[in-house]
């Protein structure tokens, strides 16, 4: 389990990036809920947690591709795959991420440069 | 309404055909594209693709699950449109018939006329255009740019990384002026300079210089050896890229009673003056309910986003009063800073530096208008960026 930060460090509509690899995104909605997926946007490399959260979808800030919280789903393209969801627990008010063993959708420009020269 | 036909089968086209099933048309539709390959993404035919980092394939738009149920034809152009008998007329003689129609057949790079077939010479708008470029981007290469816009800023940046010698050659006397306003767009530019890339401003291009009197290779053509400036200076080059703009594929509309200027003339939810009859993307210049004016906005953002609105006039059979248009969007990736604008930026808006500096070129600018946020400006602001763009006034799309 990876122990993100208390809970009271983020308030409701915020986000926070955490830089594991490859990072992930933990978001607290305005309906208290909170949530943990890939930071990554699939589609090209941008940070997720710098997007715009409304209800329970993110949208990328870069491209506007939305994703479901829940689900990782792609709601609005143009990624057009699903970013990976990370189980969320609160102990004692801190938040904990149980990382999941999914293999992520990464970019492709983030695969090229970690060697995989482009190709899936 | 039972058939529509798009005609124009990258981003906007795309779009169009899915905003016409999330809205819930189950009638026929026809995508209609001159390329001959499925619609792909053209931003990174100046970045990462043209590095060699993404493939054709990742350039995709499709999803896997995508299923619009269409009727694709590409590789086929658009000849003309018959709006009295509700046709399109294709080059190979088929006449598609719909009862809607979506104009969508984009922009072509802007050429040097007389120059267009000289070896070495380039443009970017497609595929064909990246891979034919990228096999002349050899390391120690002499680049010459012509055009300081995004496109030549960002092959800059590639070219760099690449390990070639670039110049960039702009007629006006600051880049990206247009766009970020003059301040702002020489403070973008000083990415240049400080990554090894020559940038001449304000001196016009006089012509290319060839191999043809010295050295005819063997098919006889002229091979490109420099670009001679309009001061008399003379820029070698091995390869050179024009990146002097876009111009709307739009003659084919000739005669069809919709209204042409710089763009297929629209309203601002992308109807034309013919019932019926919508248009979008690179090749639209809506009215800009921000700016009172109608101009084309050839961002990707906008052939995203603003076909769901335009299919919504169709599907209608008129504008919704009701409907807002977004601030006009961009994004560009040069020598590793993400740059990103939203709005409308002009010449005499109040310039702000909300936060970071020019100097570390890393900051968050606005534009201000008679005491209102007009546009927003950010360079490797991202966070920042998206909180402020969300403050920009949206716009309602009443004519």
């Amino acid at each position: 389990m990876l122990e993100v930060c208390p809970l009271s460090q983020l308030p409701p509509g915020e986000a926070r990036r955490v830089d594991v690899d490859p990072p992930i995104a933990v978001f607290h909605t305005d309906d208290g809920e909170v949530f943990a997926i890939d930071d990554t946007c699939s589609h090209q490399d941008a940070s997720l947690a710098d997007g715009w959260l409304e209800g329970c979808e993110i949208e990328c800030p870069l491209h506007a591709s939305r994703f479901n919280l829940r689900t990782g789903a792609v709601d609005a393209p143009p990624a057009k795959l699903p970013v990976r969801t990370h189980a969320v627990v609160i102990t004692d008010g801190v938040i904990h991420v149980e990382m999941s063993t999914d293999t992520p959708n990464l970019p492709p420009d983030i695969r090229a440069r970690l060697g995989g020269g482009g190709r899936v | 309404m039972k058939a529509v036909a798009v005609i124009g089968a990258s981003l906007a086209g795309l779009s169009a055909a899915r905003a016409l099933r999330a809205q819930g048309f189950d009638g026929r539709i026809t995508v209609v594209g001159d390329e001959t390959r499925r619609p792909y993404d053209r931003p990174p035919l100046s970045k990462e693709f043209l590095s060699g980092d993404m493939t054709e394939a990742d350039l995709a738009l499709e999803a896997d699950d995508d299923d619009l149920d269409a009727d694709w034809m590409l590789g086929a152009v658009a000849t003309k449109l018959d709006t009295h008998s509700g046709a399109v007329e294709l080059a190979d003689g088929t006449r598609l018939v719909a009862d809607g129609v979506v104009i969508a057949t984009g922009s072509r790079a802007r050429r040097l006329p007389s120059y267009h077939d000289m070896a070495g010479v380039h443009v970017l708008r497609t595929v064909d255009d990246a891979v034919a470029l990228r096999a002349e981007l050899r390391p120690g290469a002499r680049l010459v740019i012509i055009g300081a816009g995004f496109i030549g800023a960002e092959v800059a940046s590639t070219a760099r990384k690449l390990g070639l010698n670039v110049t960039v050659v702009e007629a006006a006397p600051t880049p990206l002026a247009v766009q970020l306003g003059s301040r702002l767009g020489a403070v973008v530019a000083a990415a240049h300079a400080a990554n090894g890339t020559e940038l001449i401003c304000g001196v016009g291009v006089a012509g290319l210089t060839g191999t043809h009197r010295a050295l005819r290779t063997a098919c006889g053509a002229d091979r490109v050896t420099g670009v001679d400036l309009v001061d008399g200076r003379h820029l070698p080059a091995d390869v050179v890229v024009v990146g002097i703009g876009g111009v709307p594929n739009i003659e084919w509309l000739q005669g069809s009673g919709v209204r042409l200027g710089n763009g297929v003339l629209c309203g601002s939810a992308g109807q034309t003056a013919i019932p019926n009859v919508v248009a979008v993307g690179d090749c639209a210049a809506w009215h800009d309910p921000f700016t009172g004016g109608t101009h084309r906005v050839e961002h990707w953002t906008g052939a995203l986003e603003r076909p769901a609105t335009a299919v919504a006039t169709l599907l209608a059979g008129g504008a919704d009063k009701d409907v807002t248009v977004k601030a006009p969007y961009f994004w560009s990736d040069q020598y590793g800073s993400r740059i990103q604008f939203a709005g409308t930026a002009d010449p005499d808006d109040e310039v702000t530096i909300e936060e970071g500096s020019c100097d570390a070129h890393c900051f968050l600018a606005t534009y201000r208008r008679e005491g209102h946020l007009v546009a927003v400006l950010g360079v490797d602001q991202p966070r920042l960026f998206t909180r402020w763009r969300r403050q920009l006034a949206v716009a309602p799309t009443a004519v």
